[in-house]
């Protein structure tokens, strides 16, 4: 992938089929411990250990459509590469965590792209699920809690309504920007 | 900065045309292929481009979904519109200028952009 957000999209697909009606996408950066820690948590029907075991081999996975699953090992990778890792917590009917750790100043860091536009997507392709996303930089972070916007909308103006998606995709545009300007 | 009182306004004018809503019998959905095939394809800016556009044009009767693998990974990314009492269309080696171009010949105004359905890419 050419964007760690682009991972994060592909994970949270598996959160979204395990069932999960919560996802929460973290994203830490930390500047002076050289470290950025995303981690994807979901409330879905979670895996046994034999499984956890399982998602990080390409060669397995529940589709029938075809023989690979190359989500978590590609996610895998690209943390290693950097010198950090990646963990998979699970448990049957509790849901799973997925914590991905990184090197940014390591050669083969790949960027971690545009969060926001994954965010964004998630949320509006998913109007039925809820996210609670969190991006902390350093000193300073925000957070965008769909089960808040909910209780401002009511229960019958859904979160993919245009008008909704645009305010979504403006505040979370806002929130980078001035997380941006502080660091 | 956007504000919650913003949501609230937004809240209230979707409330006033209400009626706008209840007309889903003609609803499109348009589902774009999210699994990891089609995301290193380059899918989330063509869906960004799907609701971007869908928001821009008030297409109230127009939904953006994600989908999973649908096993035609070589032609990813990969678009499916589903009208109420139409054949499915599926658009295969999607861009977000592709995108643009679906939203307004085929969503709009109803006429599938043949040149980049599967049939004529196959």
């Amino acid at each position: 992938m050419r964007e760690l957000s682009l991972n994060v999209m592909d994970i949270a697909q598996n959160s979204l089929s395990a069932g999960a009606s919560l996802i929460g996408v973290e994203v830490e950066e930390d500047a002076a411990l050289d470290q950025l820690v995303i981690r994807i948590s979901d409330n879905g029907r979670g895996m046994d250990e034999e499984t956890v075991r399982r998602v990080q081999d390409p060669f397995y996975t529940t589709r029938t459509t075809r023989k690979v699953g190359l989500g978590v090992p590609l996610f895998k990778m690209e943390a290693e590469m950097t010198g950090g890792g990646l963990e998979v917590k699970s448990r049957p009917g509790e849901g799973t965590v997925v914590t991905a750790r990184f090197v940014p100043s390591h050669v083969d860091m790949i960027p971690l792209g545009d969060i926001c536009a994954t965010m964004l997507l998630l949320i509006t392709g998913n109007p039925d699920r809820d996210f609670l996303f969190r991006w902390q930089r350093n000193s300073r972070g925000f957070t965008l809690d769909t089960r808040e916007l909910r209780g401002v909308l009511g229960g019958d103006v859904p979160l993919d309504s245009p008008d909704v998606a645009e305010w979504i995709g403006g505040y979370l545009k806002e929130q980078e920007e001035a997380l941006k300007e502080e660091s | 900065m956007k504000s919650l009182a913003e949501l609230q306004a937004i809240r209230d004018r979707a409330r006033a045309q209400v009626d706008l809503r209840e007309k889903s019998d003609d609803n499109i959905r348009v589902l774009v292929g999210m699994a990891t095939c089609g995301i290193a394809a380059g899918a989330r800016p063509v869906m960004l481009a799907f609701v971007d556009e869908v928001a821009k044009r008030q297409l109230k009767n127009v939904t953006v979904t994600q989908t999973g693998c649908i096993g035609i990974c070589q032609y990813e990314p990969v678009v499916e519109v589903v009208a109420p009492g139409k054949e499915k269309v599926t658009y295969v080696k999607m861009t977000p200028e592709k995108a643009l171009r679906v939203v307004n010949d085929h969503l709009v105004n109803g006429n599938v952009v043949t040149e980049y359905t599967i049939g004529a890419n196959s």
